[in-house]
């Protein structure tokens, strides 16, 4: 049986983007007033994981590390297909960065027990350090495959991979178990159904603390965070004024002042 | 303690609801507009998302979820479209009569594939003759060895082109005092759907009359006992017809709310967004006021149903006070929006259009009254 752990996390809706605000001390964001939603190419780790399923013998595991409220989403995923959750959930992981959680969701996914392959979103809406899988590969001492978009072969534990790079792809081929981030083209998420849903009743969902990893309060959350966030600025639409320039002259060098542009701007 | 709250499950079914309705109704709702009727692909995807089968028991492969996970599943829809939403709330009502009537054989012939959206349910009532009062119905049925003939006409049929398995409400030619409903299956010799009507609103849900002459069914096709017809069909629509509209007027009551907050917040008039102006705060709060009573009303009628009890007074007072509050939370939307309100480009123009529909359907707002009325006095 292949056993399948997937890493989901839990981010504040993009569609409430105006709503999120950043603590002025901790400089993190507070998520409090803003609905939790899973993050969308986490989703796509959950497709991928439960297609799997329905073509081989597997079983699939969801591993998130959040606050309370993150039980919804994990209580999602097995709706979407999964076959059990853990929730890492534990006042000592409040603030965590990248590293402390890799560190804290490797140490989860060891606690589970043996596994094939670990998938994760690329990166996640609200941070986007694309750093999270990659570390938990690390730490775990697996091979690692970031932003695939196709798993193109699978011959036993051998697995032939389409990994997206910015002007094209690679072909690996990885050997199980081994950890891979997928991005959005990999597939196309199920929707949420009802009778999943109704099927999500009798799965489980397991919530470990500090304790139950047996992990050290320092090693975890912002005590265990190198990241030190040296500022933050909010973009504010209303403070942000918008110059406008018109460009004239024919179409090419139009075409070619705005290049120079943007290119001075630093956008380009 | 009474708990007022919804479930994370019930939180789930909605968010569930409305992934669906945002991703697989909105794309259809201009072509709805436009040509008046809905296409086969979106009455595919309510099947597919398992939206016919939530009434439906388990035993017969529906999802036996109940009429509280109905509700939000209509709300959720009837914020995007609320022609989807009455064609689906019909479905289930033409379900109830067999679920809560029919024996043993219909239940196995007809709910697995109601509940797979592979048949598709109304119930033919109303005559020109009689809407609110259906004692004046002129369809009648005569017994010929063991089977049933039926002749009549009904009119202003929800699903009454698309729907295959219709229970029909007769009286009988001998004996007119005996009102008898029927499973009529559309294929059946002398049943036509006739005369489609040209909506006011809810366009692309289909509205018509059916025509039975002669229309010969077999006896297994009598639902419940001769003579409890009227019971069968009122209990229907009491029960699963008026907590449909409720749905509908509570989710097209929500985008009223919610496209006159986005416009008050974007408008800007003398410098500022209008949502600053006092008057348009008052439109905007009594819109919440309203949705939020209703949605109280609504839901505790359809959690009484889902612990076995009657809710039909409960219904009627949901029934009335959400489709009158629709109303005029699309007239103040549309008010809300100036002259942008009075185009087409808009949706509150249509939610206009929509709100004048959730009236009549399934009992006028005076029949619900007439209701309630008898419930204070009992
Ligand atoms: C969109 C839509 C979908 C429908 N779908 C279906 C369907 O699927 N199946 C079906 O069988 N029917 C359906 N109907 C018909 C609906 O049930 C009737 O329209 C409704 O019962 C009212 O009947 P009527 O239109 O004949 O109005 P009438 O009964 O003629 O009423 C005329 C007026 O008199 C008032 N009135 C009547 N009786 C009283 C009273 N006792 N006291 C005070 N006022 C009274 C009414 O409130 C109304 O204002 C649908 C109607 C609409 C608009």
């Amino acid at each position: 049986m292949l056993r399948i752990a997937v890493c989901v996390k839990a981010v504040p809706d993009p569609k409430e983007a105006t709503r999120i605000k950043i603590d002025p001390v901790t400089r993190t964001l507070l998520r409090r007033d803003v609905p939790l939603v899973t993050n969308h190419l986490d989703r796509n780790a959950v497709e991928a994981a439960v297609q799997l399923k329905e073509e081989l013998d597997a079983h699939v595991a969801v591993i998130s590390m959040g606050p309370p409220p993150a039980e919804t989403i994990v209580r999602e995923c097995l709706a979407l297909g999964a076959d059990e959750g853990i929730l890492l959930c534990d006042q000592a992981f409040g603030g965590a960065d990248a590293f402390a959680t890799a560190y804290s969701l490797a140490k989860g996914i060891e606690k589970m027990g043996g596994f094939d392959l670990v998938l994760c979103g690329m990166a996640s809406s609200d941070s986007g350090t694309e750093w999270v899988g990659p570390k938990i590969g690390a730490l775990l001492g697996i091979p690692v495959v970031t932003a695939v978009r196709e798993i193109v072969e699978r011959d036993g534990r051998s697995w032939k991979v389409k990994a997206s790079l910015e002007n094209g792809y690679r072909l690996v081929r990885v050997r199980l178990p081994a950890l891979l981030t997928v991005t959005r083209e990999l597939n196309t998420p199920r929707a949420l159904s009802f009778s999943g849903i109704v099927s999500a009743r009798k799965k489980e969902i397991t919530e470990w603390g500090i304790n139950d990893l047996g992990v050290q309060e320092e090693a975890v959350g912002l005590r265990g965070s190198p990241t030190i966030t040296a500022n933050l600025t909010i973009m504010n639409g209303k403070d942000s004024k918008r110059a406008v320039e018109m460009i004239t002259g024919t179409r090419e060098e139009a075409a070619e002042r705005l290049v120079e542009k943007l290119a001075a701007a630093g956008m380009l | 303690m009474i708990d007022l709250m919804f479930t994370e499950e019930q939180e789930m079914f909605r968010k569930a609801a409305r992934e669906f309705a945002e991703t697989s109704v909105a794309p259809h709702v201009a072509k709805m507009e436009e040509t008046g009727r809905m296409s086969d692909e979106l009455i595919r995807a309510l099947g597919e998302a398992e939206m016919m089968a939530l009434t439906i028991p388990e035993e017969y492969d529906g999802l036996g979820l109940g009429y509280t996970a109905r509700l939000i599943a209509l709300e959720e829809i009837g914020r995007v479209s609320a022609a989807t939403a009455l064609t689906l709330q019909v479905f289930a009502l033409g379900v109830a009569p067999i679920t809560m009537f029919g024996d043993e054989e219909q239940k196995k012939k007809y709910l697995p594939g109601l509940a797979k959206g592979e048949r598709l349910a109304t119930v033919g009532v109303t005559e020109a003759t009689g809407g609110s009062d259906p004692k004046s119905i002129r369809t009648s049925y005569r017994k010929v060895g063991g089977d049933y003939v039926l002749t009549g006409r009904k009119c202003f049929i929800t699903n009454s082109h698309i729907a295959d398995t219709i229970t029909i409400l007769a009286r009988g030619e001998e004996n007119p005092d005996l009102f008898t409903c029927f499973i009529v299956e559309s294929g059946v010799e002398g049943f036509k759907p006739a005369h489609e009507e040209h909506k006011m609103g809810m366009r692309g849900c289909n509205t018509g009359w059916l025509v039975l002459e002669d229309c010969r069914i077999p006896g297994e096709n009598l639902l419940g006992e001769e003579g409890r017809g009227l019971r069968i069909a009122m209990s229907a629509i009491g029960e699963v017809g008026r907590a449909g509209m409720v749905g509908c007027a509570l989710g097209l009551h929500t985008a009223c709310l919610e496209a006159s907050v986005k416009f008050a917040k974007e408008r800007i008039l003398y410098g500022e967004p209008i949502s600053n102006l006092q008057m348009i705060q008052n439109k905007l709060a009594e819109m919440k006021i309203d949705l939020e009573a209703g949605r109280l009303l609504g839901y505790r009628a359809t959690s009484m149903q889902d612990k076995g009890m009657r809710a039909s007074n409960e219904l009627a007072a949901a029934k009335y006070f959400t489709t009158e509050a629709a109303q005029k939370a699309a007239k103040m939307a549309v008010d809300i929006h100036g002259a942008y309100g009075c185009m087409e480009e808009y949706p509150v123009s249509r939610y206009l259009r929509d709100s004048f529909l959730v009236g009549a359907s399934a009992g006028t707002s005076d029949i619900m009254k007439v209701i309630v009325a008898r419930w204070a006095l009992e």
